[in-house]
């Protein structure tokens, strides 16, 4: 478990962070929770030849509502702040779902939401959460900002269409067309595991009926999977149980599972549809509940 | 005034352990933590495949290397007679290949530098030309008539068989098949599994030119054989050799194989002549050392219609990797197999069992466990779950009715051991009292109205543990039997070296409490080392459960030596004969007059300053102590679990263990032991998942796929205990370290199966992965694990 030798910097800018992953020219890995990227160099799966630490960055650390309810997490916030974000519940009920089974507690209060989407683990939770809320990466490059939609951001396994220059600064969850409901419901052994299967289900609804509604799945596809298909016969409805299913049936047909040592491919497109079905069921409890 | 032995830490005292001190506070003084002036460091280049000729290796980028001191080969160990090693079931294991590679993760070259960095740098340079061949991943493959030889080095070898062997009374168990009103049949497959102790192996050589002394430190549980085994493999003198196990992170039968590792990083201290320190990292530990399982079960077991068991056939084929380097008594190649059923009154047994060498990393090791009886009492406790359920009887009733009753012992078991001890049905008859067995029964069937499916599963067995006996029990010729030295200094305190070695079952806090008890010394007053073999006596190490009722026995038998030596000083002190002496605990005082009396302490100080005339100097002895008989344990494991129908996850409700380890010296400890067990028993059936693909690669070797429990997802245990005390042993205590995770998974499983009964599955194959137990209730047929694992 010793890693190939590399060059350790840590900026206490955005800009200078920028820089040095320009002059570095590809070779450069940015280290913010470094709950990923610190095993795969220790086993040499990875072997950067320079490290940009942004830990040193004041001011990434946040997650936070704008006043129209576009929520930002910025690049140093921990999992374990959302876990224990009091507000986050009302707020955002998916990522409030997730946040407690992201890895296990060592991890949860190191790693990043941020660095687990760039990261485009196939496995990982947020991704997938992400994708339901239809959320953006702001990512800083040499020549100024943009946004990108989660759902574009990865385009394969590991991979993700961020320059080699450019830093992920913050996601964004875009404002609500009603109120928030959704889950995420992730099959794991023990804690710590790697999902089987994952899914992320969000619903805005409004008068009743669903005003937008979003899928992802996690770990049964070479990436994240987002089930549009599946959210699409969502939306519109009352969440009514043959809604739900039919969606379950969608977004079964969407994963892309591999038979491996996890289990079949027929058993994780069976999950897949179980838990849009058990996540469709919870919201609408707690919307009974509420009325 | 005797004592009161519990404030002394004597026998039944819950002594916190006094090792922990030092754990805890991070002063522990593992094999990585000890630095030597001058020391090298040594990295292993493993192979990529399981099976290929290895055309050429090319070393010389990685001596091109700053910093790299020696880069060694198989062809540099051969020159040295040193590229093979003999192993602990006389076979032969590559130290570094030389023809082929035969596992993936085997060792191929090794690299000594300045630093681990660099020795990892040199490893990632050397060049190997594999031939790919076909690799064979089970007993089916290693058998078939085209398979190919897998180990083309031994003369005479000309086909995968280890061995054939056979136990117990064929034409027997042929009449009771005969007679059987019912015959019930299970086949199933004990997975690999890993026991992976927290720390992985590693060792330190420092050979001296000047005084032709080699020292290794070494992560080992049996540091004598150790010694021996270096003196007979690298012709040392064995006088020059001093093993020293420091403090070790686990062991779980993982550290009692010799590996290559430990055998380059001596050669190359020796070529070198500096310190070489080897640290082997988590993957090439769960990759290339001693596995445990993979073992296939065909039984059969003939049944007379009042629910008494007549007799049982059982065959297994063993998986044992590519070389056979189990470590067992010589004499049983399957282990303590035949030590299955021992629990039950059964007139007839017979037992085939066939070995084989396949393209996986050596097995057989007895990962927390006495040689085999891991998967011996699992295959017996699902036959006889198989076997009530065929005959449509209760599964306590079916055990009640052919458990060994108490007035049976000694009873000779269906194989030929003899059990001793023991109270079954009373410890079968408390669990089901604590679990609520009735009214649980109740619940299940009102819960499977709902939908919902409850199960309940039930284990009880014994199992022998503490080998020896010697007549019996050797492992490579050196009989199994153990030995204490102890030293009462002369202010009463005292030095104890047994030839066991603690790994975390706390010998450094039970053995004191022995001398406690056998002696009145305050067991604080007790230092306890083991694990150097310049000055520990000679024993056999810790494993199989051995550590009590051997090295225990002896620290009890060495005690009385002193107390009969203190006996005529006291005797010398109070002008009396000693036959006039009684003995109370710490005191020594004359008959009839109770007031006049001295201390073992007294006592102590005399023997280096107020001797009798004639008597030697000194309170110092050994014993070495050969057991009549194993000890034998009984135990009774009982889970409830309910199983989600949708996805197959279950989950554990309540577990109930009543253990019955005879006198029980630390309580605290006997109950960690078997909340320990439990733990692993509960991950064998659930999550610890090892195994390999068709081509060979180990999947799961490494710690986000090969699932270890944590606190989060282990149940709570409800523990309960009878004292059957061990009618051999001098203080009647039988081993625990095992039982729990011998006993334990055959409950887990059972009590799933319980709860898709209705499915008519017999069988699941750890562990049980949701998407097997959802095949189950949803195909309604039994689901195997067996290699290789299904992949796209």
């Amino acid at each position: 478990m010793y890693p190939s030798r590399f060059r350790y910097e840590a900026p206490s800018t955005v800009a200078e962070a920028v820089a040095m992953l320009a002059a570095a020219d590809g070779e450069a890995k940015i280290l913010a929770g470094g709950q990923s990227l610190i095993p795969m160099m220790k086993l040499r799966f990875a072997a950067p030849e320079m490290i940009v630490d942004i830990n040193g960055i004041g001011g990434l650390d946040y997650h936070r509502a704008d006043p129209d309810g576009t929520y930002r997490i910025g690049a140093l916030c921990r999992h374990a702040d959302l876990e224990k974000s009091a507000a986050l519940a009302d707020a955002q009920p998916t990522i409030a779902a997730a946040a407690p089974v992201v890895a296990d507690p060592l991890v949860r209060t190191r790693g990043t939401l941020v660095g687990s989407v760039c990261h485009a683990d196939p496995q990982g939770d947020w991704a997938s959460v992400m994708v339901s809320l239809e959320g953006a990466i702001v990512a800083q490059g040499p020549k100024g900002r943009r946004s990108i939609q989660v759902a574009d951001l990865i385009d394969g396994p590991f991979q993700t269409v961020l320059a080699p220059d450019e830093i992920a600064t913050e996601a964004v969850v875009p404002a609500p067309r009603g109120a928030r409901a959704g889950g995420y419901l992730k099959l794991e052994r023990r804690v710590g595991d790697f999902a089987t299967v994952g899914v992320a289900v969000s619903v805005e609804i409004s008068g009743g009926s669903v005003a937008r509604a979003g899928i992802g799945l996690t770990g049964v596809g070479p990436a994240t999977i987002n089930a549009s298909d599946a959210a699409a016969a969502l939306a519109g409805t009352v969440l009514d149980a043959s809604a739900v299913d039919a969606a379950a049936q969608l977004a079964a047909e969407a994963a892309q599972p591999r038979s491996d040592h996890r289990g079949s491919a027929d058993y994780k497109r069976h999950v897949v549809a179980t838990f849009v079905r058990r996540i469709g069921a919870q919201i609408q409890r707690s919307e009974q509940e509420a009325a | 005034m005797a004592l009161d032995e519990i404030k002394i830490g004597g026998l039944g005292a819950s002594r916190r352990r006094v090792e922990d001190n030092r754990f805890i506070r991070g002063k522990g003084n593992y094999i990585d933590d000890i630095v030597l002036p001058g020391m090298l460091h040594m990295e292993i280049l493993r192979s990529p495949l399981a099976h290929a000729r290895i055309r050429f290796i090319d070393v010389s980028a990685a001596w091109a290397i700053p910093g790299v001191r020696m880069v060694l080969t198989g062809d540099m160990l051969a020159a040295r007679n040193l590229a093979w090693m003999p192993t602990l079931s006389y076979d032969t294991q590559a130290v570094l290949a030389t023809d082929k590679v035969r596992f993936q993760g085997q060792e191929v070259a090794c690299v000594v530098a300045d630093d681990p960095y660099i020795a990892k740098d040199g490893c990632e340079a050397i060049v190997v030309d594999y031939e790919p061949l076909p690799p064979i991943v089970n007993p089916t493959q290693a058998t078939a008539p085209d398979a190919p030889l897998i180990r083309d080095d031994k003369t005479g070898q000309d086909s995968n068989v280890v061995f054939d062997w056979e136990v117990g009374d064929r034409e027997g168990t042929d009449r009771a098949f005969a007679q059987a009103d019912v015959t019930s049949t299970i086949e199933m497959h004990y997975p690999r599994s890993h026991p992976s102790p927290i720390e992985a192996c590693g060792s330190i050589a420092d050979f001296n030119r000047a005084t032709s002394k080699l020292t290794v430190y070494m992560t080992t549980q049996a540091p004598h054989i150790i010694r021996a085994a270096v003196a007979l493999v690298a012709e040392l003198p064995e006088h020059m050799i001093r093993i020293v196990s420091p403090d070790l992170g686990g062991g779980f039968g993982n550290k009692v194989p010799v590996y290559p590792g430990y055998v380059v990083s001596i050669l190359a201290s020796i070529l070198l002549e500096c310190p070489v320190k080897w640290i082997e990292d988590k993957s090439g530990n769960l990759i290339s050392t001693g596995f445990g399982r993979d073992i296939y079960l065909k039984g059969e077991m003939a049944l007379r219609n009042d629910g008494r068991i007549l007799g049982v056939r059982m065959h297994t084929d063993s998986d044992h990797g590519a070389f056979f380097s189990d470590a067992q008594p010589s004499k049983f190649k399957i282990g303590l197999m035949h030590s299955a059923f021992s629990c039950y009154d059964i007139p007839a047994a017979h037992l085939t069992a066939q070995g084989v060498y396949t393209n996986k990393a050596p097995g057989g090791v007895a990962y927390r466990c006495s040689f085999r009886v891991t998967e011996a009492m699992y295959f017996q406790e699902r036959m006889v779950q198989a076997a009530a359920s065929d005959l449509g009887m209760d599964q306590a009733e079916f055990r009640r009715v052919n458990l060994v009753r108490d007035d049976d012992f000694p009873h000779r078991t269906p194989w030929g051991f003899l059990t001793d001890s023991g109270q079954y049905a009373k410890c079968l008859d408390l669990g089901l009292e604590a679990i609520g067995y009735e009214d649980f029964l109740r619940q299940k069937a009102q819960a499977r109205q709902r939908g919902r499916l409850l199960g309940i599963g039930i284990s009880t067995m014994t199992e022998p543990l503490g080998a020896g006996n010697s007549r019996e029990y050797d492992i490579l010729g050196i009989k199994m039997f153990d030995s204490a030295e102890l030293k009462v200094h002369m202010t009463g305190k005292a030095l104890l070296r047994t030839g066991a070695k603690t790994q975390g079952q706390g010998h450094e806090t039970t053995w004191a409490q022995i001398v406690a008890h056998e002696l009145g010394i305050p067991a604080e007053d007790v230092l306890v080392e083991e694990g150097d073999t310049d000055t520990a006596p000679f024993g056999m190490g810790t494993y199989a459960s051995r550590s009590t009722p051997v090295a225990g026995a002896a620290v009890s038998m060495v005690s009385r030596k002193i107390r009969a030596k203190a006996r005529k000083i006291a005797a010398h002190l109070l002008e009396v004969s000693e036959e006039d002496i009684d003995w109370e605990l710490g005191r020594f005082s004359v008959r009839g007059a109770p007031d006049r009396g001295v201390t073992i302490q007294e006592c102590a100080i005399a023997a280096y300053s107020n001797l009798p005339d004639g008597m030697e100097p000194g309170l110092e002895n050994n014993a070495y102590y050969d057991p009549p008989n194993l000890t034998w344990p009984f135990a009774c494991y009982i889970a409830t679990v309910e199983v989600d129908p949708e996805t197959g996850v279950w989950d554990v409700l309540r577990v109930v263990a009543v253990d019955d380890c005879g006198v029980r010296i630390n309580p605290m400890i006997v109950e960690g032991q078997i909340m320990g067990g439990l733990t692993e028993a509960y991950a064998m059936a659930n999550m610890q998942f090892i195994t390999f693909d068709e081509d060979g690669n180990c999947i799961g070797s490494n710690y986000m796929d090969y699932l270890l429990p944590t606190a989060w997802e282990t149940p709570g245990f409800e523990l309960h205990e009878v004292v059957t005390p061990c009618p051999h042993h001098p203080i009647g205590a039988k081993g625990i370290g095992e039982c729990a995770t011998v006993g334990g998974p055959a409950a887990f499983v059972n009590a799933v199966i319980d709860a898709i009964g209705d499915t008519g599955v017999r069988n699941i194959d750890m562990p049980l992965l949701p998407d097997r137990v959802h095949e189950a209730i949803t195909q309604g047929h039994d689901v195997s694990g067996a290699p290789p694992v299904k992949t796209e």
